[in-house]
């Protein structure tokens, strides 16, 4: 058996470094419950900022839309103002396909700000085109032009610079996110790299004494180690835990934006993306892990003092 | 219990030691001078000087609390001068130390204090179990395993000093005045527990300042003045 095994074999619950009272098991799972708490928000916020991007960017990239106000009125044409907008926008080269909206689509358009129950026929709506385009070159300026002549009054609106706008947005978003993960990371490390300087001056004897007796520095810090993996690790676990209720409930608000069918009735399982899924039961394992490495670290440092 | 030990090796050498306090460059006065001498496997030294002759320093520079500043030291064995950092855990756990002021700690039983050593060293906990009471049967503390060091008189916390030093059945024992808590017939008794050891091929320096005990257990001796090697 390796030296470090036979070491590290001992009966359980033996604290031969006195670190159970060093190493307090209430402040340090605190604070770091704590980091791991707003490292949960953070992430959603991430995970957010990136499913918006990736939503626009899928539904806003070869499209626009054109809006035809007064669509059933005569066209000096002949037919209606729609149907002027529609010959003019098929006509157009690059144009793929422009197809208006039925009323029950218009009705979808326009849940999120009217309700779903709200009485379209009431409000003068203007009729809007779906445009899809076949390519990114297609002369929208003098598509607009045709448009106004043909139907005065008609907006075409290119997604493009929303898109491009939104999209900058989102990584900002995104960016921003991150770094509160890298700031809390680093908040967490000095956390726990300054409690175990303390668990290591209040033990200063025993360590001396042991290290006389011929322990190796990693033995040594193998027992901060341990210890300090375990109240970092628990203090993950309970901010985890402490940030999926504020999650959930903040799914939940935004569930009539993300286009859920019935909010009220949701699927735990579904709530939350895969990614914030994946997200939270990995904040105690970062937590166990960094207090890990922190520990190990920061004592190795220190035993270099000793002889 | 497997000893790895050359016949006829010596244990301890010193080649004009010295030994100063304080930071490279910055010597303060040295605490030891000139120290040559040779213990060889099995050979039994009486440590003695009055209070301040660098006993104590000695016996640090011994069991590798320090390095020496000056000279060449050679602990069972090996050149520690050219040792790195990593090495002296190996040779220190063949070492065995009764430290003046017992430095047991506190927090644990006499027992687990006793079997400290034997776990460091990675001994099967059924072998600890064995050898601590055992040895804390013989010192006369059999009642007393379970008891922490400030439940106990100042002669039993040496007691338990003492057995943690020998239960690994060291190569080289160093005490710093082991017989200062002990009361004449535990002191006795404790000489014989070290000279048994000492017939089994255990090295020993035991500084003392008990003239009785030395007069009464006649050896060589190393006589400290002023940092001197003066026998």
């Amino acid at each position: 058996m390796s030296d470090r095994r036979r070491e590290t074999r001992f009966r359980r619950g033996y604290d031969d470094l006195g670190l159970r009272r060093a190493l307090s098991d209430r402040i340090l799972p605190l604070l770091v419950a704590a980091m791991a708490f707003l490292a949960a928000l953070a992430a959603a916020g991430a995970v957010a900022a990136s499913s918006l991007a990736l939503h626009w960017q899928e539904g806003a990239g070869a499209s626009l839309t054109v809006q035809v106000p007064r669509p059933d009125e005569f066209a000096e044409s002949g037919g209606t103002r729609m149907d002027a907008a529609l010959a003019v926008l098929r006509d157009t080269p690059g144009i793929a396909a422009a197809q208006p909206l039925t009323q029950a689509q218009l009705r979808d358009l326009l849940k999120p700000w009217l309700g779903s129950q709200a009485a379209l026929p009431a409000l003068p709506l203007p009729g809007v085109v779906a445009v899809r385009l076949a390519s990114a070159g297609a002369d929208l300026q003098e598509a607009a032009n045709r448009l106004s002549a043909a139907a005065p009054g008609s907006l075409l609106e290119a997604h493009e610079v929303w898109r491009n706008r939104l999209s900058a947005l989102a990584r900002s978003l995104q960016a921003c996110a991150f770094v509160a993960l890298l700031v809390v990371g680093s908040v967490a490390v000095a956390v726990i790299a300054i409690a175990t300087r303390a668990g290591l001056s209040a033990r200063r004897e025993a360590i001396e004494i042991v290290h006389l007796l011929g322990a190796t520095d990693g033995y040594i810090a193998r027992r901060f180690a341990a210890r300090a993996t375990r109240l970092a690790g628990t203090g993950g676990l309970i901010g985890a835990v402490a940030a999926l209720p504020v999650l959930l409930g903040l799914a939940v608000l935004s569930a009539p934006f993300a286009g859920w069918a019935d909010p009220d009735h949701i699927a735990l399982g579904q709530a939350l993306p895969p990614a914030l899924w994946a997200t939270l039961p990995s904040l105690p394992l970062a937590a166990a892990v960094i207090g890990w490495l922190t520990a190990q670290t920061t004592v190795r440092r220190w035993l270099r003092r000793l002889p | 219990m497997i000893v790895l030990r050359d016949s006829g090796a010596r244990m301890v050498r010193l080649q004009g030691v010295g030994l100063h306090y304080g930071r490279a460059g910055d010597a303060g006065p040295e605490v030891l001078r000139d120290l040559t001498f040779t213990i060889e496997e099995g050979g039994f030294r009486w440590l003695l000087g009055p209070s301040g002759a660098g006993k104590t320093s000695l016996l640090r520079l011994l069991y590798l609390a320090e390095r020496p500043t000056r000279g060449t030291l050679e602990i069972l064995g090996t050149e520690i001068g050219g040792l790195k950092r990593d090495g002296l855990p190996r040779l220190r756990r063949r070492i065995g130390v009764v430290f003046q002021d017992f430095r047991l700690l506190a927090h644990l039983t006499a027992f687990d204090n006793v079997a400290l050593p034997l776990r460091l060293a990675g001994r099967p906990e059924g072998q600890v179990r064995a050898d601590v009471t055992e040895i804390l049967e013989w010192v006369g503390l059999g009642r007393k395993t379970d008891a922490r060091p400030a439940q106990l008189s100042g002669g039993e916390q040496q007691r338990v000093a003492i057995s943690r030093a020998v239960v690994v059945r060291p190569a080289l024992l160093l005490a710093d005045e082991p017989t200062g808590n002990l009361d004449e017939a535990q002191a006795e008794r404790l000489m014989q527990l070290l000279w048994e050891l000492n017939r089994l091929g255990t090295s020993m320096v035991i500084a003392t300042h008990n003239d009785g005990l030395v007069s009464r257990h006649p050896a060589d001796c190393l006589q400290l003045e002023h940092g001197r090697l003066v026998i």
